[in-house]
């Protein structure tokens, strides 16, 4: 066997490939990813520049891809796929609190913002009567 | 993907051996790791809980829109591709010298390593451009008095207390508070405060993650030249170095998702 085993804690070596092919898979994986990331990037750029469904149905789909990059990394180049089920799962069950981390905190961010533009839900959003009454220069939120 | 198969009937948790089939240094690299995903995730978080409290912030795609040497001309995402680009390239070359390293070929695993350390100073120089870009660039900013409520037109630069990335203000408007510019020049609102702090944390973090990976991949350089693993038997200190790169390449993965595209 080629690949030499660096402590008596383990029991067997992952297998090491003898060819490189699989590492370079991955790599294109990885630029084609990317490079749709830059194409739809660019066009929420050119022609979705305002808030709307279609733009943030663009932002979810870069988000997914952006989640499918940290899995081929995570898995292909860091190895984490060729290890045993024990260790991906001491990893991948922590990183699970995120879930509750992303939506907890941007939900209250959003909050924040209405709880600020209806003085705390005694008036209509401020901000969007702002616009229509005053449209003139006017120094936005500063925070 | 597991190629091995799994001699049937291991006890992994009756002792004796690692429950994770992984020596000491490589799993504490694992939960280092970890932390600093914690971290990281934390700061990026923070960052998105400000962005959505705000009315307006500023755009990705108007602020990185500058390329070294091509002047005023507008090419949003185009110089932060490079930079990613040059990540990706450079933890490709660090998982070859881990394979490299796998067969014991020592030559190979010197020449990948020094690919991998000079990509990630290509990064980090990218990256001082970058900064510098924004630290000096000077734009006009529409800015009313707090006393005096009186409007004047200042030249901000991007920094941690100024942000002139607000929305745009027309000429007429201008005029009408008795103010004039040249033709064709853009003028601005001050925009939302907090992005320089969160952006210059956040990729400076980064940066000195990028940093202390180019040191490390230094020393394992070295110890590659000195035979040092040839003589241990094996190449596991490039296979935890490796963790450490790789992990540096996949928060950038996010560091350009949140503040880049979205």
């Amino acid at each position: 066997m080629s690949h030499a085993v660096s402590s008596s804690e383990i029991s067997f070596a992952p297998q090491a490939g003898t060819s490189t092919k699989h590492i370079w898979k991955v790599f294109w994986i990885l630029l084609g990813i990317t490079a749709i990331e830059l194409g739809l990037g660019l066009l929420m750029y050119g022609y979705f520049n305002e808030p709307s469904f279609a733009r943030n149905l663009i932002k979810g789909v870069i988000i997914i891809l952006s989640l499918a990059k940290a899995f081929y990394i995570t898995a292909s180049f860091m190895h984490l796929g060729e290890e045993i089920k024990n260790m991906i799962m001491t990893i991948v069950v922590p990183l699970m609190l995120f879930i509750w981390f992303i939506i907890a905190f941007l939900y209250e961010g959003g909050s924040w913002k209405e709880m600020r533009n209806t003085n705390a839900g005694s008036t209509k959003d401020q901000s969007k009567i702002e616009k229509v009454e005053k449209p003139a220069a006017k120094p936005g939120h500063e925070k | 993907m597991s190629t091995t198969a799994i001699p049937a009937g291991t006890k992994w948790w009756s002792g004796g051996k690692s429950p994770f089939n992984l020596s000491y240094g490589k799993l504490m690299m694992w939960y280092f790791l970890m932390s600093d995903a914690f971290t990281f995730g934390a700061f990026l978080i923070s960052y998105g809980t400000i962005r959505f409290s705000a009315n307006y912030w500023a755009d990705p795609n108007h602020v990185f829109s500058s390329f070294p040497g091509m002047g005023h001309a507008n090419l949003p995402l185009a110089f932060v591709s490079v930079m990613t680009f040059i990540l990706i390239m450079s933890s490709v070359t660090m998982v070859l010298a881990v394979h490299a390293g796998h067969h014991m070929q020592k030559k190979k695993v010197e020449t990948y390593m020094l690919w991998t350390i000079l990509g990630g100073i290509l990064f980090l120089l990218c990256q001082a451009w970058e900064w510098t870009h924004l630290l000096t660039g000077e734009h006009s900013v529409l800015v009313q008095n707090a006393e005096t409520g009186k409007y004047t037109i200042e030249q901000w630069a991007q920094t941690t207390i100024q942000n002139p990335w607000g929305p745009a203000v027309e000429h007429e408007q201008l005029a009408s508070l008795g103010l004039s510019v040249p033709e064709g020049e853009h003028v601005y609102l001050p925009g939302p405060k907090a992005f320089g702090g969160y952006f210059y944390g956040i990729t400076g973090f980064h940066g000195f993650h990028v940093f202390s990976g180019v040191v490390i991949n230094i020393v394992m350089y070295i110890k590659t030249k000195l035979g040092h693993f040839e003589q241990r038997g094996h190449y596991e200190m490039i296979e935890k170095a490796g963790l450490y790169w790789h992990f540096v390449d996949l928060v950038w993965v996010f560091v350009f998702l949140c503040f880049y595209l979205l």
